[in-house]
């Protein structure tokens, strides 16, 4: 086997000498039901852990080999029941979770009521390392497993309680409505036994209870899934797998793509959008993600936090001509944002393109007046900061300054403040050592109005960088968490929605599409929300 | 020779210790990696100052080289942030550079120094002209130009190769690689050896062996290239190192998954462990190489004695 291995290698280098095209994994790769998908990849920033994975490449993988009790459609972005029978409550306090049977591990356990216990348990323990353990912090009982500091004094959380075999309790520290909305993050997927038993074997080659199985994985380079068939969901995979391929750059997946190398790029480059068109036909993809960039304000610093200034706020907001930069630069990928949740939300999940109203179109007229209003620019310059590292932010914050100059025909009122790496940017911002406006992005971790609101604007929350703060804001949100009826909490959420548009708390740029470019050989290829593709419904040849 | 050899190891001692703390110093210089470890959000306070603690983050950095110091000497080179040894990426992406490197080396030293050969012996006749010009667009462009000029050409409109290498990194998918990463140092290799033999050629012991009656062969092989090729040697021994630390740009490019390649991740993820651990292995193959230059002087010019 080994012997013969080489022996084609070998003639696929003198192939390669005599300039004799490609020398792939041996042979045309099947297509119909069983063929073979294979896709860019980047290399996982953190191991490959359900609760522990916080960045579209691992959650491609998790996608695939986790099913969870909930699953968002791909399509509409709905919480749909997918493991759970049941999730019941009266008190929008104390939800009672029937897990469906007939589901099992790729290695044959059943999935029970305790493979979800143990998997939150595991991923909120604070010796676990786990980058989403705030996922479980609205659990009773994770302050005692994840105390803000010193040593956890429990092992698992009370509020998690195991009544039957396929049963189980959640007691939750306040009132949340839509809570089991929230559970088709992957972070609340189960796990087997075997993820506790023997960790390192698990990490190697994780085992999950997803429509795919994997197959092999080779760390940093690729990883193969193949179809689970098994599998006893609804939605089985019309492939015979998945092979990730990692690419050290983008641009080199997208040549490899036009090469006919690779049937599937999930990251367009931004310099290869101008050739999208010419290279792939019909063969690119660019839909809503729930991603929304904004420019968030140093609200601990005396100069950017004076009363009035609400108006210097929507003043720079309506100085951007946010059609422009998203044409230009962006080549439509982006749109313009007209509220500060995600278009996927839908009308009816709370998005609303009417709400940020005048705010949010470009009028250097009304820009002016309003920022002379509310005292004219702190210091005289706007500095935006960002991250010169990755996403071609650069490109799109001069492009801002040069619109606000532009408007306010002043060209030192806005400059770029270029900071090195991501890890300092973010470093400046935890230390809140901003002193104007800086780089904001927001990826939504389930669709869900609550989510683009809560962890940005609530006082102290997880990712209000800004420090923003407001009672009237604060009190809304927590009105909107109590209400039992979900579209009543949707209604709540958006008045809460328009105290932060008639603070200007964050000036909305614009919402992220995500792209994607595939070969001849596949079909019916999508992203979901999340920008991640359904691989599951690719089908091949 | 041998203690001469003894002398060399034992100086490289306090550069590698300087080396590396410099390394260290530097990576730190550049901020907290933790912050960068959540996306866009702040990690809680008590996950950040555990994963602190785990990586060893929390102590002064004296403390923290030392440990790592103290680590490396018993072959562990500690962990990167997604849980992988810095030993297993180093076992992945060495072999990888090091066929890279053997391969854009193996073309400078035959068609750098033939064409040097060539043009030395023939100088001032449209051969030398031509070469020295080709040689001066190819120092003039720069190799990402190069890298992605070739990819487009041979890989895309002709299909003469796969425009990216796959994680075997077989040597014949290394071929086209390895001729953008060596383009540059091969047009100074050639007009290196094409002046000193030109140089060499109106020397006296040239004339001297041709009136003896050698055969012009032995003439060329034994008495002309022999002592031309000491400043050629020079310059492809300190271009191993270069080419193996340096090959970032080639590697992105054509999606090899060698040292440039981890260096580059290391960085932006602010990846301490595995920055100063890769540095520190360029450093000694940076030494190494250096020495075995050193001793193949003394091959090549037998007048180079080390006591």
């Amino acid at each position: 086997m080994r012997g013969a291995a080489h022996v084609t290698r070998a003639a696929c280098a003198v192939a390669v000498v005599l300039a004799a095209g490609a020398c792939g994994g041996g042979g045309a790769p099947a297509g119909g039901p069983d063929g073979i998908v294979s896709s860019s990849w980047g290399d996982p920033q953190n191991p490959l852990e359900p609760a522990n994975t916080n960045e579209v490449q691992g959650g491609k993988v998790l996608d695939m080999i986790f099913r969870g009790l909930k699953r968002y459609d791909p399509k509409t972005g709905e919480a749909e029941d997918m493991l759970a029978e049941r999730i019941d409550t009266t008190d929008s306090v104390n939800f009672t979770v029937a897990v469906k049977s007939g589901w099992t591990f790729s290695n044959g356990e059943p999935v029970t009521a305790k493979s979800f216990v143990d998997a939150w348990n595991y991923g909120a323990h604070l010796k676990n390392n786990q980058r989403n353990a705030y996922f479980f912090g609205y659990i009773e009982g994770y302050d005692q497993v994840h105390p803000a500091s010193g040593q956890p004094t429990a092992q698992t959380m009370s509020g998690l309680k195991v009544t039957g075999e396929r049963t189980f309790t959640v007691k939750l520290t306040q009132k949340f409505s839509t809570w089991p909305e929230t559970l088709g993050y992957a972070a609340f997927a189960p796990l087997p036994s075997s993820f506790f038993s023997d960790h390192d074997a698990w990490l190697a080659r994780p085992v999950g209870n997803g429509p795919y199985a994997v197959d092999s994985y080779t760390r940093g380079s690729q990883m193969s899934l193949r179809r689970w068939d098994g599998y006893p969901g609804d939605d089985k995979a019309r492939n015979g797998g998945v092979d990730l391929k990692v690419y050290t750059d983008s641009n080199t997946a997208y040549t490899d793509l036009t090469a006919g190398n690779l049937d599937l790029v999930d990251d367009v480059p931004a310099s290869q959008l101008r050739n999208v068109e010419a290279d792939l036909g019909g063969r690119y993809i660019n839909t809503p993600a729930g991603i929304i960039q904004t420019l968030a304000f140093p609200y601990y610093d005396p100069d950017w936090n004076k009363p009035g200034q609400e108006k210097v706020r929507r003043g720079l907001s309506m100085a951007i001509n946010r059609q422009q930069i998203t044409d230009r630069i962006f080549q439509r990928t982006r749109t313009p944002a007209k509220d500060w949740t995600s278009p996927v939300l839908g009308p009816d999940g709370g998005f609303d393109a009417a709400l940020c109203g005048d705010s949010c179109a470009y009028d250097p007229a009304g820009a002016r007046k309003l920022i002379a209003e509310g005292g004219g620019i702190p210091g005289g310059q706007v500095k935006i900061t960002y991250n010169a590292d990755s996403g071609s932010h650069k490109e799109w914050v001069d492009a801002v300054c040069n619109s606000i100059n532009n408007a306010l025909g002043n060209d030192r009122a806005c400059v770029g403040n270029p900071v090195g790496t991501f890890a300092d940017y973010r470093n400046q911002i935890t230390q809140s050592k901003m002193s104007g406006p800086f780089r904001a992005g927001w990826q939504m971790d389930y669709p869900l109005i609550q989510n683009f609101l809560q962890p940005l604007y609530y006082t102290n929350a997880s990712s209000n960088d800004g420090k923003w703060s407001n009672k009237d804001f604060d009190r809304l949100v927590d009105q909107a968490n109590a209400e039992a009826d979900p579209a009543k909490a949707i209604e709540t959420f958006k008045q809460a929605e328009g105290v932060v548009r008639d603070q200007m708390a964050a000036i909305p740029l614009w919402y992220q599409n995500g792209s994607a470019g595939y070969s001849e050989r596949i079909s019916n290829v999508s992203l979901n929300q999340f920008s991640v593709p359904v691989y599951e419904e690719i089908n091949v040849g | 020779m041998g203690r001469y050899v003894i002398r060399r190891l034992l100086q490289m001692i306090p550069v590698f210790a300087g080396a590396t703390l410099l390394i260290f110093l530097m990576v730190n210089v550049m901020g907290d990696p933790i912050a960068g470890l959540c996306g866009e959000r702040e990690c809680d306070p008590a996950t950040a100052a555990q994963l602190r603690k785990e990586f060893g983050l929390d102590k002064p950095v004296w403390q923290q080289y030392l440990t790592y110091m103290g680590n490396v000497f018993t072959g562990d080179f500690g962990t990167a942030f997604n849980g992988q040894p810095v030993t297993e990426l180093m076992a992945d992406a060495f072999p990888v550079t090091i066929r890279l490197t053997l391969v854009a080396i193996l073309f400078e030293v035959v068609i750098g120094i033939g064409l040097g050969v060539v043009t030395g012996l023939r100088r001032g006749r449209p051969v030398d002209t031509g070469v020295l010009l080709v040689t001066l667009v190819v120092i003039a462009v720069p190799t990402f130009v190069t890298g992605l000029l070739l990819q487009l050409l041979l890989g895309v409109e002709w299909g003469w190769i796969r425009p990216s290498v796959s994680s075997e990194a077989p040597l014949g998918e290394l071929i086209v690689p390895g001729l953008v990463l060596a383009a540059v140092s091969l047009a100074y290799v050639t007009r290196l050896t094409r002046t000193s033999i030109a140089e060499n050629r109106r020397a006296d012991y040239v004339r001297t062996a041709i009136a003896k009656g050698l055969p012009r062969r032995r003439v060329m092989t034994h008495h002309l290239l022999r002592n031309s090729l000491i400043p050629v040697v020079t310059f492809i021994g300190a271009d191993i190192g270069a080419l193996m630390g340096g090959a970032i740009v080639t590697e992105r490019i054509f999606n090899i998954h060698g040292v440039g390649y981890q260096l580059y991740q290391g960085i932006l993820r602010q990846n301490t462990q595995t920055v100063v651990g890769f540095v520190t292995v360029l450093v000694l193959v940076f030494l190494l190489v250096n020495l075995l230059v050193d001793l193949l002087y003394a091959v090549l010019d037998p007048r180079i004695r080390y006591a």
